[in-house]
């Protein structure tokens, strides 16, 4: 259950941040994106994937979660 | 001769003969050829790893990172170096993080404190010696706004709780304590002391002006992050940032305050100028209080004018056109500067390895005066560090993680390049190799080298480094050929 950051980047991608080990990586796909219902399985470009319990609403980013890794 | 990403990797393979055949498989994974076209490094080289048993690496310690870089250069705390003398002792004063103000009174970098740990607080433990010293030094400097403590190694092992006498020390001297876990043997590198440090400042300091809402704020303020000051960088950023309209609240760390660093929560964005020791606050900031941050590059001219237009391209017109007025002002200093330097440091070939931001972000001030980067290094470097390098660097440029001094020396003597920026563990070693050298970390006793200003002082230093006429006096004269020309520039 790693702690992640989640922001945009400059570009207005989605960035996955995972702090303890300074690793960034752009998400390539998130499962659900909508005003009410935010998170659910996340792809990165690096191909692995996590799983954020989905929020009520969308997030102001940036913001620390705690992920599942899949 | 520029190597080709073949001909790159074809020496990468014939420096590594000389390992066994384990450490060359590890250290392959740390050498590469660049592909600029790449986005992710994460594939491609090994970052942020122990260096291995056997060679010689540049590294430093997490204390270095934490107290030598981050702390170090605030103005107004009282570091406590806090073990045995020597770790403080030897790592004083290295990297010239200049400080406006009176030494001893308001300003207390270039003096040293140590809690000069000995066999009797090993064995029964050391905070109450350390309590004492923090009431007594709130005695000696009544002006100090706080006191910093990093742990050497000695106070992890024996399981000292600084967190518990910076608790109590604070409510006895009514200001800031920080306990900051920085022992030596954490991490592979002074990497981790910046992050323990980042992480201190965010946990002790940065809120502490939360509820104060006295301070003025207008929309164009903004805050310097990741600059040291060494030199006076942050000095010569900080002209420029003023010119095109900005205000600058807060410095860090290099002159900084803890004043300004409770305040820096009221900056609209956060100019983060070394990636590496301080991305870690800058995204908690982000994340806290909502100042977007943003990196930049103040050096050469090109580099600068970039930055300036991206830096005001966070706020409205007249910071932008101030931005274009000022680039435009500058214009004809830094033509003059390069119509002179140029003609004798073009073609010129330089080879760096450094730590933080260097090995990426000098190469622009390097191709303004028309010298080429073939070969570029980190030494403690993570893959994030490299993400960023590679569309800097030319195409088959040679990249080195955590270099021993082997191959170092090794990729010296086959690609012979005319310069070597890196540190003072490396200076002497190429000097007496025949080769120009400057120490990259703390300019070699010069400086400033950022912005305009710091261009002139860069080119200037490069010039008088490479040009100089006792390259040519290396070999006796009987064993100089007759023909061997003088350098036209000498
Ligand atoms: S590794 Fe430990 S003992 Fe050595 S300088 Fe760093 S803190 Fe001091």
């Amino acid at each position: 259950m790693p702690n992640v950051m989640l922001r945009h980047n400059a570009a207005g991608q989605l960035v996955f941040y995972v702090t303890k080990r300074d690793h960034e990586e752009t998400v390539t796909a998130l499962e659900h994106a909508s005003p009410d219902r935010w998170g659910g399985e996340i792809r990165l470009a690096d191909g692995s994937r996590f799983y954020l319990e989905p929020l009520a609403r969308a997030p102001k980013l940036p913001m620390t979660v705690r992920v599942k890794r899949l | 001769m520029t190597m080709n990403r073949q001909e790159t990797e074809q020496l990468i393979q014939e420096v590594l003969e000389v390992y066994p055949e384990a450490t060359g498989k590890q250290r392959a994974k740390h050498l590469m050829a660049n592909d600029p076209s790449l986005e992710k490094s994460n594939k491609c080289i090994v970052a942020n790893k122990k260096a291995l048993p056997g060679v010689m690496t540049a590294r430093g310690c997490a204390y270095a990172g934490a107290k030598g870089v981050v702390w170090g250069p605030v103005k107004d705390v009282l570091n406590i170096s806090h073990g045995p003398v020597g770790c403080g002792q030897f790592s004083r004063a290295g990297r010239r993080n200049y400080v406006t103000g009176y030494s001893g009174v308001n300003i207390f970098n270039d003096i040293n404190f140590t809690s000069d740990f000995q066999e009797k607080d090993v064995v029964f433990g050391g905070d109450k010696k350390l309590a004492k010293i923090i009431t007594e030094l709130d005695g000696l400097f009544p002006l100090a706004k706080g006191v910093t403590i990093q742990s050497e190694c000695p106070i992890g092992l024996i399981g000292d709780d600084i967190e518990a006498v910076a608790k109590k020390s604070a409510k006895d001297i009514g200001k800031v304590v920080v306990p900051v876990r920085c022992e030596g043997f954490r991490g592979v590198s002074q990497s981790l002391g910046h992050h323990v440090a980042n992480d201190s400042l965010r946990d002790w300091v940065l809120h502490g002006r939360d509820d104060d809402q006295s301070f003025a704020s207008t929309p164009y303020d903004v805050a310097i992050t990741g600059d040291y000051n060494i030199g006076g960088d942050a000095w010569s950023t900080r002209i420029l940032l003023e010119q095109i309209g900005l205000r600058v609240i807060a410095q860090w760390s290099g002159d900084g305050s803890i004043p300004e660093m409770q305040t820096t929560r009221h900056a609209k964005l956060n100019l983060l100028h070394c990636y590496r020791s301080m991305n870690y606050i800058s995204r908690h900031m982000e994340e806290k209080y909502g100042i977007p941050w943003l990196e930049y590059n103040f050096f050469g001219p090109t580099k600068i004018a970039e930055s300036l237009r991206q830096i005001a391209a966070f706020f409205d017109d007249t910071i932008k056109e101030n931005a274009e007025r000022v680039i435009a002002e500058y214009r004809p200093t830094m033509d003059a500067l390069i119509a002179k330097y140029r003609p004798r440091l073009e073609g010129k070939r330089v080879l760096l390895f450094v730590g933080g931001l260097r090995p990426r972000h000098i190469i622009g001030a390097y191709e303004d005066l028309g010298m080429e980067v073939i070969g570029a290094g980190y030494e403690f470097a993570h893959n994030d560090d490299y993400d960023r390098t590679f569309k800097e660097l030319q195409d088959g440029a040679l990249i080195y993680d955590d270099a021993t001094s082997f191959e170092l020396e090794s990729f010296v003597e086959r690609l012979k390049p005319d310069l070597i920026g890196s540190g003072i563990k490396e200076k002497y070693v190429f000097h007496k190799m025949g080769i120009p050298f400057r120490q990259m970390h703390s300019w070699d006793y010069s400086g400033p080298y950022h912005g305009y200003d710091g261009f002139a002082i860069f080119a200037r230093d490069m010039d008088m480094t490479i040009n100089n006429p006792c390259w040519q006096k290396l070999k006796a004269p009987w064993q100089r050929a007759q023909a061997e020309p003088l350098s036209a520039a000498a």
